[in-house]
């Protein structure tokens, strides 16, 4: 359905499931996966067996519970109202997700302009430079942490030996995180077509379209994993790499592990519409989710690109 | 939908009806309540007299976090859950919550993170120790190992609370009956909403600290960490642009709550209802933008210093308004004084207390005297529990005629509010005392000059968590037998809930009724 159908006269009865095994099933997954990760993380060697059993219930119980909503609204069970909750749902998880991505960049900022100048004795707050860290100087990346000002090669806490921040525009054409948001910028328009087509009911450009989108998301994680490799392999820039490295890896890893989730997202619509010809031009909210998450995933990657990586 | 509720045990692990959720939710609470008040009644046994008698130090510790944790998380947020599940759908002409299936997920999921919480309490190192607001490098650096267990506990137990949220929220948008427009929305319905959008725009924020503990336990990150680059500081920051809203997710639906009860018993219409939705949204807003008045001695430029303290007395002011409208309903009306209105004319009364010590704690200059003393925690006291609990406490009785069809006994409800209210301005108006003098919070030994009043707050105490026995004593008796209840209940309520049998059928408004 479109998501901005009126439906306020409309007042057919609302489908409450009567009982549903799903989310009990869920919550035993999901808590037999973290119980399995906090147990591996602790070095206990039954954890991993916890973890990868829970997450293959989770997988499990999940692909049921997706089957089951598809095949309710394939039966005609979802009244519009009912739709509209789908709607609503999807629109605020994306908001918490937000959310999240939030605090990591609020991190960023705060030790990238705040923080770090104090440390380095910048104004009152600065008066531990003297006493803890004497030597420290900002300057973002930081490449020269705190310790190894202090301590020079006995430091323990490192920073990298190389940074991945803008190499100057004239060498962008070189530079994988230009590329990156070249891909993803085109996915968001290629997504965007693959919309238009399936509201105008055109099939085989929906299919071809969105499975561009699945093509450029899959080659986005492709480059990412290589940026990776060569930042470990290559650049000395780790998770280790004091704060940097820890800004870094987590704002871009936890994008990229929404990417990978997005793509997969969009594979799966991508195969219902191939396979099974889900989809109309009026309903197809399994779709759109999809999209919008997709969206979501590239706006935070435009954040990123200017945040870590331009004015790194 | 004509159905009733499914027979045996299953009912309660598969069920997708509201009130069934909504139950269990409550009762969840409740357990978390007890095991929060043997917590903390263990704290106040070691402070009965200074010196070390009871517990060793590191066990005290891990008593006062898990205190904390167990409180905020799984008695105060559940509980008002439980209510927005019961009595939303109803009070909006709904015939459900609008996502029933993941509302059955989201409380499911609690008690799976509540048993890996409390089960650190039996691992080597003990539990988590370093306090409910879990500031690095104690919960990285210095924490137990049990610290993963608890990180993934916060997790899933946000992913509940998130989902339950959404689901809040698209309840209220999109189901309610035609004619109850949003300014029409009782007013719980309303605080509710502002509560979840709350609820969704922090309850990440907390994933993502947590998120950054683990990274800097387990993988060598340095968040939190100055050598590297990072800041201890960080994690207050971040914590507390959680923590301050956290506080509002605790105190909002009970605004709600005594703004159904007050009009009741007053028989008089609530006072300012369009005031009410402002000044709770505006409250809302604020609470973004206070979060560092925890952290007035942590060394912040004066700048920061400031407009921390001038946004914080800000928010004085849309609570002083909901105060004075709960006042002025009150006014001249014909008022009686029913168990649910007793724990209400506390509520108004005992959280401006705590309100006015928020005020003085607001003051930057004076808070380093106060911060990190007793004082800071009679605040806290004061609005959570006369003000959070006993306003769910107020709904319990209020609504539970309602839900089971009988009326609880008023003479042992009376009872309960009395022992509870006196056991608790013993318990915490000493501490006011306590902390302006010098005490400081989260230890287990301290000077003999605080020992009276530890006395009397730990007297006050036993007191409180015995009345609350006889709270579960009188709902079990009301939920077993009783006076039969009318529909209506009280006399002339406000609401579409007065307008359903009781007890509320399994399924109600199948049929949205028509509001005028
Ligand atoms: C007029 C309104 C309020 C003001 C001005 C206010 C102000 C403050 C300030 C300045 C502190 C920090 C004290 C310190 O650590 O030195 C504080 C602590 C606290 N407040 Fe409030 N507050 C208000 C209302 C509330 C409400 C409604 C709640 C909860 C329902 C609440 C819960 C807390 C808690 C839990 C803490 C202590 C957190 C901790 O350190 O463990 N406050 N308040
Ligand atoms: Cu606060």
């Amino acid at each position: 359905m479109s998501s901005n159908q009126d439906n306020t006269v409309e007042h057919e009865e609302y489908y409450v499931p009567e009982q549903s095994k799903l989310p009990i099933f869920a919550s035993i997954g999901l808590f037999l996966t973290v119980w399995g990760a906090a147990n591996w993380l602790n070095g206990d060697a039954n954890g991993p067996m916890y973890f990868f059993a829970g997450s293959l219930m989770f997988a499990f119980v999940l692909w049921n519970w997706f089957s089951i909503v598809i095949s309710e609204n394939i039966q005609g069970l979802n009244s519009p109202q009912l739709k509209k909750s789908y709607v609503i749902g999807m629109a605020w998880f994306i908001f918490s997700e937000v959310m999240f991505f939030a605090a990591f960049f609020g991190a960023l900022f705060y030790v990238r302009s705040l923080a770090g100048p104090w440390l380095a004795g910048e104004g009152e707050q600065g008066l531990g430079n003297d006493l803890i860290w004497p030597g420290y100087e900002h300057e973002w990346p930081v490449m020269t942490t705190p310790d190894m000002a202090a301590n020079g090669d006995s430091a323990t806490m490192r920073g990298p030996e190389q940074n991945m921040s803008n190499p100057g525009l004239a060498n962008w054409l070189g530079w994988l995180p230009f590329w990156n948001t070249a891909i993803l910028l085109t996915s968001s328009v290629t997504c965007h077509i693959a919309h238009g087509a399936l509201k105008k009911d055109n099939r085989r450009q929906f299919n071809i379209w969105l499975g561009l989108t699945v093509l450029l998301g899959i080659a986005f994680i492709i480059l990412q994993i290589e940026e990776y490799v060569h930042a470990y392999n290559e650049m000395g820039l780790t998770l280790e790499s004091g704060i940097y490295g820890a800004t870094f890896f987590l704002l871009t890893g936890f994008h990229g592990a929404h990417v990978t989730l997005g793509t997969f997202m969009l594979l799966v619509m991508f195969l219902r519409s191939v396979l099974k010809g889900h989809f109309k031009s009026d309903d197809h909210f399994g779709f759109e989710s999809a999209s919008w998450y997709w969206h979501f995933v590239d706006v935070v990657w435009v954040g990123l690109f200017l945040y870590v990586y331009v004015f790194g | 939908m004509a159905h009733g509720p499914a027979k045996g045990f299953t009912r309660w692990l598969y069920t997708t009806n509201h009130k069934d959720i909504g139950s269990m939710y409550l009762w969840f609470s409740f357990a978390m309540f007890l095991l929060g008040g043997v917590f903390a009644l263990v704290i106040r046994a070691e402070l009965f007299e200074p010196g070390l008698q009871i517990v060793e130090p590191e066990l005290f510790n891990q008593m006062t976090t898990m205190h904390g944790l167990v409180m905020v998380f799984g008695a105060v947020m559940p509980a008002f859950v439980g209510l927005a599940n019961w009595m939303i759908p109803m009070m909006i002409g709904a015939p459900d919550m609008a996502l029933p299936r993941m509302n059955n997920w989201s409380f499911w999921i609690l008690p799976f993170a509540f048993a890996m919480m409390t089960s650190t309490l039996f691992m080597e190192g003990g539990a988590p120790n370093f306090g409910w607001t879990f500031y690095a490098p104690l919960s990285t650096t210095y924490a137990p190992p049990s610290v993963t267990f608890f990180i993934f506990a916060v997790h899933i137990m946000g992913a509940s609370s998130i989902m339950g949220a959404i689901n809040i929220i698209a309840t209220i948008m999109n189901m309610r009956a035609p004619g109850m427009t949003y300014m029409k929305m009782p007013l719980f319905v309303w605080t509710w909403f502002i509560t979840a959008y709350l609820l969704i725009a922090v309850m990440p924020v907390l994933a993502g600290v947590v998120t950054m503990m683990l990274f800097d336990i387990h993988f060598g990150t340095s968040f939190f960490d100055a050598a590297g680059g990072g800041d201890p500081v960080l994690f207050q920051h971040v914590f507390w642009f959680f923590g301050h809203p956290e506080v509002y997710i605790m105190i909002l639906p009970a605004f709600g709550i005594v703004s159904a009860i007050i009009p009741t018993f007053a028989r008089k219409p609530l006072f300012g209802y369009s005031s009410m939705v402002y000044a709770t949204a505006s409250i809302a807003f604020l609470s973004f933008v206070v979060w560092a008045h925890h952290m007035f001695t942590v060394g912040m430029p004066l700048a920061g210093e400031l407009a921390f303290m001038y946004m914080t007395m800000l928010i004085a002011v849309p609570t002083g308004v909901k105060v004075f409208n709960w006042v002025t309903t009150m006014f001249k009306g014909s008022m009686t004084f029913e168990t649910p209105m007793l724990f209400s004319i506390a509520f108004v009364i005992l959280f401006t207390i705590g309100g006015f010590s928020g005020l003085m704690l607001a003051i930057a200059p004076a808070d380093f005297q106060y911060h990190d003393t007793y004082f800071v925690v009679a605040h806290f006291h004061y609005v959570l529990v006369p003000g959070a609990i006993f306003s769910i406490t107020a709904g319990v009785y209020y609504w539970l005629p309602k839900w089971c069809g009988n009326m609880y006994n008023e003479t042992m409800g009376k009872t309960h509010f009395w022992t509870a209210f006196i056991g608790l301005n013993l318990t915490f108006f000493p501490m006011h005392f306590a902390g302006l003098s010098g005490m400081p919070r989260r230890i287990p030994d301290y000077n003999m000059m605080f020992a009276d009043w530890n006395m009397i707050s730990s007297v006050g105490a036993f007191l409180f968590g015995a009345a609350q026995i006889l709270f579960l004593f009188n709902v079990i008796a009301t939920i077993r037998g009783g006076k039969k209840a009318t529909d209506e209940v009280w006399e002339n309520p406000e609401g579409l809930e007065w307008t359903v049998a009781s007890p509320a059928p399994y399924h109600t408004f199948s049929k949205p009724p028509q509001v005028s």
